[in-house]
């Protein structure tokens, strides 16, 4: 039998978007249809399982199954389903405000557990859907609706977060570099264990241009480095810098003024997360930030794998359940 | 008759005499073993075909400072040759470790009644610690009240065992077998149970095994022995037992018995979310041993994602439960608002302890009634279940998956702590003849209309269609739905109809559950109308007042909401409806909002289930006008 080949189209629901226009979410929408189709999946082994905020509303636009569910909590409703149904593929999508803030908990439980399941998280860096108050990823300092004298809070770094947790998968992409976000989700999708892409996503409404420095093309060659497993990290509109380390940080030289063996060499591989922790805290502008997969460790057992594997070994080391023999098992009398 | 305690079920010489039932409670130090002297007392006397009603009363804190008040760890247990629905009000015996147990629970003891105390234990550190002036077994009061055996347990156990080689922490360790011993030569109990139970337990540590052996030996030969105990009481197998073949069970066990019996019956595996709380904790432990059957257990991170994990298994196809207690239920709101709003079945399960917040964690109480009926934002109504006994746990478990999947929609269980540590004789059924539970998904098709995942059946459930099938791809979510296609939808019409159809779905339940039974006359003076955990103690308490010849009938709901269809009239046949809860009103005050119906409430929130006097007492009240009220628990009329 062969599968019928399917388009990006068939991926679409009947829905109407209605993200406002503009928004990243549409470029982050487009891309899952188009990668999609190449993962041979069938759409009904598919689920989307989303938190709220705007971007939690990408479910609805996907024709495939999909829960649109509670604040923060999208990684639970996954965890329960992959571990009950690990035939199917299971997506998460959340934002920032989502994943971090109201459900920070259960974004890194997901995450230590390796249940096998894609999170692609919607940096937007600010609440989208409750218009505008600044988020876990907001900069210190900034002026939104609910802090006008700047944010006081310290920002959260998703991809530090999600390597403290022993993530076994942790890649970053841009809404507007959508070749790059096509092959993250792919990857992502490709990964056995807990998958997590951040998106820097555009807020046009507001936060507008808050990432321009990596979403627009001409900055973002100059402030982004593209990581890629064994190379060497070099970035710049020339390709004239590079990054290396000395001692136990991370600095950024000419490639013109060392040696090519001197620049660090991308291992998304290394199990020890160290170099890939320092990597995740490259911040603009004092460094370029790094885009691509900064880890993917294969091999570490998932929760869904080991949840029924278990199940499995004791049917078979005590036969499968027997309860009429579990209700009479030990001190029973009789009444005549 | 020669005895021969060195038999495993030795007989005793003495004089004899046959009583219809005991209550006894073992009191002492939490760290003396007192619950399981009590469980192995309760599984002794099932054996022994008595009927049996437990009582476990145990400290917050898993080390209560040792010989303080804080820290006396209960256990009452009733056996009686008749059928009996308490662990019994007052005690016809009890047995004290150290001064704090004795002084803390001495009030319970008849007159007349024995006590026995381990007088090793009643030294001037420890009535320090129990904060006491004096010995408070050389009051005059006590000999006057109560028979007195004052036994030095310590001393004899170390005599008993000193053959073992123990260390003295570890021989002292013993002395609750002794008291074990002692308990059942009292009560003419075989030590077979507990003999095998050491066996079991100790196999691995032969000189503890024999120690605990001797121990037990010890403590029976020292009643048969010792000239103080005259007498031994024997309380025959119970005759009005329907027949068929027992065993002893917890509530929690009984529920997650239940569970694994309805995942069977409908065919399907089991999943269980939840996160450790106590009273609900036990069914966690009880489940993850039965992987064997296709049970999944979740410890998740919290409340909130054990709630929405069994969502998320529930939209797969599985059938989903998660338990908690009064805090974690809170925790629990919105994921049950969701579950409710994506019409998905599975079960909640609330075993209710003291509140507010934290409240009294290890004492029980029916306080989150409402929270349960209301908690919840928005315009959510769930059916509503509460087992009335730890067996009754069994069949109210299949009953509410039933429901849940008939009606697709979150089922609340509401039990609580008393019935989930409480036990009794459960009748073994034969799983052969229990009804199946008939679940149909909808099968995948290449469909030529759209799939409607909001359609509705004659009970207007809605399909449960589930991820892998071809053709049926479909959105859920907490947003409103359009009728039908389940779209998101903002139409007011809409969202009238919605809400409107959500409620009578749970209302239609009541059209499907048989009608209110009554013990007693259908009409007349005064009807005592109950729900979970207080059955026991209101039925008794009404066949009491039957008895003495007062007209009274006795009400016991188990289906809270929707209730069965004949409540309404049968509330208004009776003069005086009374409601005895342990919370200050809840049920009286859906029955006077719902049926317009005053009623009378016995409220308690003590920590304490009902004494069995003390609604004797609240009933006598109302039936004979000039009769006080002498209850410890208020009785208040109008909504109080
Ligand atoms: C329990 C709860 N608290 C608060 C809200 C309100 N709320 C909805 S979305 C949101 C923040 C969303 O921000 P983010 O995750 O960044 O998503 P975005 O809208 O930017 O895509 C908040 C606070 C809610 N729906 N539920
Ligand atoms: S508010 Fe921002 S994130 Fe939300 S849809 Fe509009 S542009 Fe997109």
């Amino acid at each position: 039998m062969t599968l019928p080949v399917l388009k990006a189209a068939d991926f679409a629901s009947d829905q109407d978007v209605r993200w406002c226009p503009g928004c990243g979410d549409y470029s982050i929408l487009a891309q899952m249809k188009k990668v999609l189709p190449d993962l041979g999946v069938p759409r009904e082994k598919i689920v989307f399982i989303s938190g709220i905020g705007c971007s939690s509303r990408f479910p609805y636009y996907m024709n495939t199954y999909g829960m649109h569910s509670i604040h923060g909590r999208a990684p639970t409703f996954a965890t329960g389903l992959k571990s009950t149904r690990p035939d199917l593929m299971v997506w998460v999508i959340t934002g920032d405000g989502d994943a971090l803030s109201i459900g920070g908990n259960h974004f890194i439980h997901a995450l230590r557990r390796n249940i096998d399941v894609n999170i692609v998280l919607f940096n937007n860096r600010i609440y989208g859907l409750t218009k505008g108050q600044y988020s876990p990823t907001s900069s210190e300092g900034q002026i939104t609706k609910s802090t006008p004298m700047g944010s006081i809070d310290h920002p959260l770094n998703p991809l530090s977060l999600a390597l403290a947790a022993e993530g076994t998968f942790v890649a970053r992409s841009i809404d507007a570099h959508v070749k790059h976000l096509g092959e993250m989700l792919k990857r992502a999708a490709e990964h056995k264990g807990t998958s997590l892409v951040e998106v820097y996503q555009n807020c046009n409404v507001f936060n507008d241009g808050a990432m321009a420095y990596a979403q627009e093309k001409k900055q973002r060659a100059e402030n982004v480095v593209e990581l890629e497993h064994g190379k060497p990290l070099i970035f710049g509109t020339n390709s004239d810098k590079g990054v290396r380390l000395v001692g136990n940080r991370l600095e950024v030289v000419n490639v013109a003024d060392v040696a090519v063996d001197d620049l660090l060499i991308h291992d998304e591989k290394e199990p020890n997360p160290a170099i890939q922790m320092m990597l995740a805290r490259m911040r603009y502008p004092e460094m370029p930030e790094p885009i691509g997969v900064l880890r993917s460790v294969e091999g570490v057992a998932t929760y869904n794998d080991q949840i029924n594997e278990q199940v499995q070994r004791a049917k078979e080391t005590k036969g499968p359940g027997d309860l009429q023999e579990l209700f009479t098992r030990g001190d029973t009398w009789e009444v005549a | 008759m020669t005895s021969n305690p060195n038999s495993s079920n030795p007989t005793t010489a003495k004089n004899v005499k046959t009583v219809s039932g005991i209550t006894v409670r073992l009191a002492g130090d939490s760290g003396d073993g007192m619950q399981l002297l009590g469980t192995q007392l309760t599984n002794t006397s099932a054996l022994a075909g008595n009927d049996v009603a437990t009582f476990p009363d145990f400290p917050a804190e898993i080390r209560a400072p040792r010989g303080t008040r804080a820290g006396v760890s209960g256990f009452q247990v009733q056996f009686a040759s008749e059928e009996i629905f308490t662990p019994g009000d007052q005690l016809d015996a009890l047995v004290v470790m150290n001064p704090a147990a004795m002084v803390t629970n001495l009030g319970d003891l008849r007159k007349g009644g024995i006590l026995i105390a381990n007088v090793d234990g009643f030294n001037e550190k420890e009535f320090k610690l129990a904060k006491l002036e004096s010995d408070p077994l050389e009051a005059n009061v006590i000999e006057e009240t109560y028979r007195i055996f004052k036994v030095p347990m310590t001393t004899l156990t170390r005599t008993a065992v000193a053959e073992h080689g123990l260390s003295q922490k570890v021989a002292d360790r013993c002395k609750n077998f002794f008291a074990m011993g002692l308990v059942y030569w009292l009560f003419g109990r075989s030590l077979d149970t507990t003999l095998r139970f050491i066996e079991d337990k100790f196999g691995r540590k032969p000189d503890i095994a024999a120690a605990n052996v001797a121990a037990l030996r010890a403590g029976w030969a020292y009643g048969e022995t010792t000239e103080a105990f005259g007498e031994s009481f024997q309380v025959e197998a119970a005759a009005t037992l329907e027949s068929g073949t027992y065993r002893n069970m917890m509530g929690n066990q009984a529920l997650a018995w239940g569970l694994v019996t309805a995942a069977h019956l409908s065919g399907k595996d089991l999943f269980y979310g939840t996160y450790p709380i106590t009273p609900a904790s036990d069914i966690l432990h009880e489940l993850s041993k039965y992987k064997n059957f296709g049970v999944k257990t979740l410890q998740a991170e919290d409340e909130i994602a054990a709630v929405c994990a069994t969502i998320g298994a529930a939209f797969g196809g599985t059938m989903a439960v998660t338990a908690s207690s009064g805090p974690g239920i809170a925790l629990k709101a919105e994921g049950m608002g969701l579950g409710m709003i994506l019409e998905l079945p599975m079960i909640v399960i609330n075993v209710q302890r003291g509140g507010p917040s934290t409240g009294l964690p290890t004492k029980t109480e029916q306080s989150d009634l409402l929270q349960c009926m209301f908690g919840r934002n928005g315009e959510a109504p769930l059916p509503i279940l509460a087992p009335r006994s730890p067996a009754d746990c069994f069949d109210i478990a299949i009953e509410a998956w039933r429901i849940a999947t008939e009606c697709m929609c979150p089922v609340m269980l509401l039990s609580d702590g008393y019935i989930a540590n409480g036990s009794e004789p459960w009748r073994i059924p034969d799983l052969g003849s229990m009804p199946k539970i008939t679940i149909n998904h909808p099968a995948g098709t290449d469909l030529d209309e759209p799939f409607l995942p909001y359609a509705r059946d004659e009970f207007l459930a809605r399909p449960w269609a589930i991820p892998g099938t071809p053709g049926l791809m479909h959105r859920v979510g907490g947003l409103e739905k359009q009728d039908g296609t389940g779209n998101v939808s903002y139409d007011p019409a809409n969202h009238q109809h919605m809400t409107n159809t959500r409620a009578a779905k749970i209302d239609r339940i009541a059209e499907r559950i048989p009608e209110q039974d009554v013990f007693g006359e259908t009409s007349g003076d005064v009807l005592v109308v109950s729900w979970g955990g207080t059955y026991g103690a209101c039925h008794t308490a009404v066949k009491r007042c039957r008895d003495a010849g007062h007209q009274v009938s006795h009400a016991h709901l188990r289906y809270i909401h929707p209730m069965p269809n004949n409540i309404g009239d049968l509330l208004q046949s009776f003069k005086t409806v009374i409601v005895p809860e342990l919370n200050m009103g809840q049920l009286r005050m859906l029955l006077r909002s719902k049926y317009l119906v005053d009623c009378v409430g016995v409220n308690k929130v003590q920590g304490k289930p009902f004494a069995v006097t003390e609604l004797v007492d609240a009933i006598e009240a109302r039936v004979t006008p000039q009769a006080s009220s002498k209850g410890k628990a208020a009785v208040q009329s109008r909504a109080g």
